[in-house]
Formats: structure tokens, C-alpha cells, sequence
């Protein structure tokens, strides 16, 4: 097992230099520079600009340059917010999207297994059509479309929550971030959950279990529950490493000063540094997330053990 | 305990339908036999005539829907067990009829440790200690013929082959003593070495423990070395039912004859193997008249408009067919040239 991390681990690396060197890439390929402007700059001043940053020598000393700092974990100052390092802007925007993403994470995982189960032992009834329905409409509403009608709705019109704004957990500005988040994610986990519930209550080992005499809520929870949820297991790392990291969209939305906000704040501005260390972070956790879920299937599946 | 007549079991007209898109299917038809105690039954047909839905609908363990018990009753010692509350059944399940099925590759939770399996019977229906199931699981797995029974009954399915997994599904069927052992072609799945060391644990078992079997099989082989009775099934209907040795001496039934040529004889002098012509029919769509007409080398006109009737030709030895009693004369004639050939040798 022990070898099995570290092995992954050291894949990791190349992973993320190779997600580095495009972002890096496509940033170069895109027209115009993080000091362009309405207006041109005189010519003088523009030479001064790239002589400072780096930005007259060849393209190679420049990638090396920007990779070498990267591998020492060092992503340099945001040109926009100046003197302020990337590091520093990454470790105060993530508590908020972490806090929005792990109970978007925690609310979709609730009810998104619930449903999903209920759905699957109570196949074809009104139960089932019902959720599948709300399900559907769930990963079909777009968030950008979801949380204005929340907003509308809750907000301006019965004034119960707050429209945009973020007093930190606890308070009610985190409820409908939340609730827009979660919804396609509860959506989904709703489904796979149904699916893989459905499949599992057909096998054989379960007949087997019906057999011995055990309860039908034994049955479930016993033998049906964990070859049921795999699919949802191998949802759930990689959807949980985009929750922590911030959404764009929703952050936008009710403007929570979050990771995603940077980010696309970043795009717009052409901040290099501030764009490569949030790209670096969000790889980063991504793998561990995707290498958390292949530990944790070695620990529900003894088959792929090992 | 017992209901007199010797019985453990009786079926009476039980019928079984699935309801599909593709109309009803009847998997069971109107199926009655009776199982004495300490007897091995067999039930023989081809896949799909209702063998394993029979069983099934035994300890009501029939998906609902889209499949429905009609009618019928399952008189298990006195007890109409289609009439017994959901919480009654389960008692019974496990704890007095016990099942195995076809393919011990899939049958086993292959995300539980082997012990857990088999203690969940004991803890359930005999109220034991984890200490308790679990020194009585590893006794069933060495009952079984596992080697090293203590070190593999904390390993995982997949961890056992299949003949290995199949001991394990026995033992696990066998942990509460049961009057009623249901085996679903139990060695159907396996390779044929280890076939013939399933049935013949079965067999010793079933003699050391003095529990009735019902074996369900498409093998006439099988069924010949093991079984007491024996049931033929087609279309969801018994065909014909006689004690064993009857059954292959003096058939009473078309389909039967047919089966029984359709045995390989390794001696027989002709390179090719017999097969009845055509295929099981669509349950859903049953014509007029016999279900194996169209397949029947005996059939006439009459068999393709009218049902036949259950004609009982023997003592104990019934048959489906309108001219059973023609059939069974034949066999008998049969029989008794090759006996008096067998003497004169």
C-alpha cells in the first residue's frame, strides 16, 4: 500500500509541470500583456516594464525561470495586487471556498444517497419517478441560472437570506451559495447512487442474502449499501477537489471573495504568477483527491487489494 | 412436527407469472408435488421451464414486480408458508430451507470476509456469540472439506475458487441444520471434476444430517445416482413425475424419452448425439393444445388444439400427454425386451 502511494506520489509531479507548461503556453498565446490598456503605452516605458519582469529574453529562460520557482513552491508576487505573493492570496481565499464546498460536498452526499437508495428500492413507484425528475432538472439548470432564481426568489422577495454577501460559517449568507453549488453535484450522486443500488439489489450475492432469511433493511445495509456506492466513491474525490477549490460561477454570483474569484480576476488581469498558482493548486489537489479515492476503493473492494 | 402423511413439504397447483411488457409470462404453471421427509427430489428441464422460479416461489423470494405468486399453496410442515407473514417467512428462510444457487462465482458478497457470511446465519436465526458463529463457521468449513479452515475462513471470495467457493456456499446453507435443502443446479458452474465432488458432498451430507434435497438440474445424469423421485418440467408445467428408477426404465412421456436419448452414451456406436428439434417455446405466447407439440415426434392432430391431460400411468408415476398410456406401454415393452436380452447375456 505504502508503495502504491508513493509511487502515485512521484507520478504526480510530471502531472502537474505538464498542466504548468500548458496554462503557461496558452497564457503566452494569448494577445496582449498584463500592462496593456485602453491606451498605448509610450515605448520607453513599455521597454522598462519587460525589461523588469523578464520579459526580453528568449521564451525558453523565461519558461525555465517560471518553472524553477515553481518546483521550489515558490509562485512569486501577483503583478495586479502588487506586493501581495501568490501564496498569501491562495491561503486567504481558500477557507471560503473551502467552507462553501465542503457543505455544497456534505448536503450533496446526504442527499444525494438518500434519494439515490430510495429511488432504487422503491424502483418504478411515484418515489422514483419523483426524485429522477428532480434529479434531471438538478443537472440540467445550469448553477448561473439556478442561483438568480434562488436569489430572486428567497432574497428579494420573501427577504429571508441575504443576496451577496459573506459573513463567514456561521451565518445565513453561506445557505444559498451552498444550495446552488450542491445542486448538480446532489443531482448526480442521486443518480449514480440509484444506478449502482439498482445493479447491486439484482446480483446474485443478494438473492443469497434474501435467502438466509436476513430483513430487507439488513439486506441494504448489510450487503447492498457498499458494492452500491463504488460508483459514487469514484464521483465523489474529483468532485470534491473542484468543490474546495472554488467555483467561478457561483462565487461570482454572490460575490464570496474566494478562490475562484481570484482566478478568473487573474484571467481577465493577465496575472501570470496568480493564474500559475492557482492552476498548480488546483492540479495538486485534484490528484490527491483522485489518489484518496483509489486508496479508499482498496479499502471498500478486497478484490483490488492487494 | 410431522403432518402425518410423511410429507415435508407439499406443492399444490402453484402458479407462478411475470408480468412484461411482452404480456404475462406464465414461468409457473399450476405445479403440484409432494417432497417426503428425508427424500432427495430432483426437477429436471431445459433453461427456462420454470425449474429455479419454482423454487423460488417455495421461500417467496419471487422480485415483485414484475413477478406475482398467483396461487397456489406451499404446505411446508402443516404451514401454508404463501400465507405466512413477511417476519414468518424470514424464519423459515436460512433457518429451515436453505438455498444454493447456480454460480458460487457471483453468489457470495465479495466485499465480506467469508466468516461474516457464514456467522450472519448463525447469529441470526440461533441467537449465537460472535465467539460462538464463529468457532461453528470455521466447524462448517472443515464439515465441508476446506483445507486449512481456520486461515481461510477470514478470506474473501475471491480469495477461493470456484469448487472452493460452492463448499462454502453449502456450508453456509447447511449452518443451521434446515430440514429443506434447495440446490439450484449447484454444479452447473464448475468444471467437471470438481462437479462430481459437489454433488457428492451433497450426497454425504445429506445422508450424515438426514435433510431432504430438492436438486434442481438440467443434467439427467446428475440426477440419476441422487435423487428418489424425480420431476420433469417443460413450459412451466411438470411433464412427468415417477420415483427415479421408474422414470428411466419406463418413460410415460414424449419429452422424456426425448432427454433421455439426449443423454451422451459414450459406448453407443453412432458418432452423433440425439437432440430434440427446436427450442423451448416463448412462455409469453403459449399456443393451443400441448406446449411441446410442435417439438413432439409423437404428435397428432389433437395436440396441437387441446391441453393435455395429467394421466397417472402408474402407481405414484404421472405424465402430460394424450397418449402417455400408449407411451409408457411402449417403454415397458422396451424395457422388458432388453432385460430379457440382459438375462440371456
Amino acid at each position: 500500500m505504502l508503495r502504491f502511494i508513493i509511487r502515485r506520489l512521484i507520478i504526480t509531479i510530471p502531472t502537474i509541470l505538464v498542466v504548468i507548461t500548458i496554462t503557461w503556453g496558452l497564457i503566452r498565446l494569448a494577445p496582449g500583456n498584463f500592462y496593456t490598456g485602453d491606451k498605448a503605452l509610450p515605448e520607453a516605458i513599455e521597454q522598462n516594464i519587460r525589461e523588469k519582469y523578464g520579459l526580453d529574453r528568449p521564451w525558453h529562460e523565461q519558461y525555465l525561470r517560471t518553472m524553477g520557482q515553481i518546483l521550489r513552491l515558490d509562485f512569486g508576487t501577483s503583478l495586479r495586487y502588487e506586493g501581495k505573493s501568490v501564496n498569501e492570496i491562495i491561503a486567504r481565499s481558500l477557507p471560503v471556498s473551502a467552507t462553501v464546498g465542503i457543505l455544497a460536498y456534505l448536503l450533496a452526499l446526504i442527499v444525494g444517497i438518500t434519494v439515490g437508495s430510495i429511488a432504487a428500492l422503491k424502483q418504478n413507484s411515484k418515489w422514483d419517478y419523483a426524485s429522477m425528475t428532480l434529479a434531471m432538472l438538478g443537472i440540467s439548470i445550469p448553477n448561473f441560472v439556478l442561483g438568480p432564481i434562488l436569489v430572486l426568489f428567497f432574497s428579494l422577495t420573501l427577504y429571508w437570506l441575504p443576496p451577496s454577501r459573506w459573513d463567514g460559517f456561521p451565518s445565513k449568507s453561506v445557505i444559498l451559495p451552498v444550495i446552488t453549488l450542491s445542486a448538480i453535484y446532489m443531482a448526480y450522486i442521486a443518480r449514480l447512487t440509484r444506478a449502482g443500488m439498482l445493479e447491486v439489489l439484482r446480483s446474485d450475492y443478494i438473492r443469497t442474502a434474501r435467502s438466509k432469511g436476513l430483513s430487507e433493511t439488513q439486506v441494504v445495509i448489510r450487503h447492498a449499501l457498499r458494492g452500491g456506492l463504488l460508483p459514487v466513491v469514484s464521483y465523489t474525490g474529483p468532485a470534491l477537489a473542484f468543490l474546495l477549490t472554488g467555483t467561478v460561477v457561483v462565487e461570482s454570483l454572490f460575490v464570496l471573495p474566494g478562490l475562484g474569484k481570484y482566478f478568473i480576476q487573474a484571467s481577465l488581469n493577465r496575472d501570470e504568477p496568480l493564474i500559475l498558482g492557482i492552476v498548480a493548486f488546483i492540479s495538486m489537489t485534484l490528484l490527491t483527491m483522485n489518489l484518496l479515492v483509489d486508496i479508499a476503493y482498496g479499502y471498500l473492494d478486497p478484490r483490488i487489494r492487494q | 412436527m410431522s403432518t402425518g402423511n410423511g410429507n415435508l413439504l407439499e406443492v399444490r397447483d402453484l402458479r407462478t407469472y411475470f408480468h412484461t411488457e411482452d404480456g404475462t409470462v406464465k414461468a409457473v404453471d399450476g405445479v403440484t408435488f409432494n417432497l417426503r421427509r428425508g427424500e432427495t427430489l430432483g426437477i429436471v428441464g431445459e433453461s427456462g421451464s420454470g425449474k429455479s422460479v419454482t423454487n423460488l416461489s417455495i421461500i417467496r423470494l419471487i422480485q415483485s414486480p414484475p413477478g406475482q405468486i398467483v396461487s397456489g399453496e406451499v404446505v411446508f410442515d402443516g404451514r401454508d408458508i404463501l400465507r405466512l407473514r413477511e417476519d414468518e417467512v424470514r424464519r423459515i428462510r436460512g433457518r429451515r430451507i436453505a438455498m444454493i444457487f447456480q454460480d458460487p462465482m457471483t453468489s457470495l458478497n465479495p466485499f465480506m470476509k467469508i466468516s461474516r457470511q457464514l456467522m450472519e446465519m448463525t447469529r441470526l436465526h440461533l441467537g449465537y456469540s460472535k465467539a460462538q458463529a464463529y468457532a461453528h463457521a470455521v466447524k462448517m468449513l472443515e464439515i465441508v472439506g476446506i483445507p486449512d479452515a481456520r486461515e481461510r475462513v477470514d478470506g474473501y471470495p475471491h480469495e477461493f475458487s470456484g469448487g472452493m467457493r460452492q463448499r462454502v456456499m453449502i456450508a453456509m446453507a447447511l449452518s443451521c441444520e434446515p430440514e429443506l435443502l434447495i440446490a439450484d443446479e449447484p454444479a452447473t458452474a464448475l468444471d467437471v471434476t470438481i462437479q462430481a465432488q459437489i454433488l457428492e458432498l451433497i450426497k454425504t451430507l445429506k445422508q450424515e444430517t438426514g435433510t431432504s434435497v430438492i436438486l434442481i438440474t438440467h443434467d439427467l445424469g446428475v440426477v440419476a445416482g441422487m435423487t428418489d423421485h424425480l420431476i420433469v418440467m417443460y413450459a412451466g408445467k411438470i411433464f412427468e413425475q415417477a420415483p427415479t428408477r421408474e422414470l428411466f426404465a419406463v418413460p410415460g412421456n414424449p419429452y422424456t424419452n426425448g432427454l433421455l436419448r439426449s443423454i451422451p452414451d459414450p459406448t453407443s456406436a453412432r458418432g452423433t448425439l440425439y437432440q430434440i428439434s427446436g427450442l423451448p417455446p416463448d412462455v409469453a405466447h403459449l399456443p393451443p393444445g400441448c406446449p411441446f407439440a410442435p417439438r413432439c415426434d409423437r404428435a397428432e392432430e389433437i395436440c396441437s388444439k387441446e391441453f393435455p391431460p395429467l394421466v397417472e400411468v402408474n402407481q405414484d408415476h404421472h405424465s402430460l400427454c394424450h397418449f402417455a398410456l400408449e407411451v409408457y406401454a411402449k417403454s415397458v415393452a422396451e424395457n422388458s425386451a432388453v432385460e430379457r436380452r440382459a438375462r440371456q447375456d
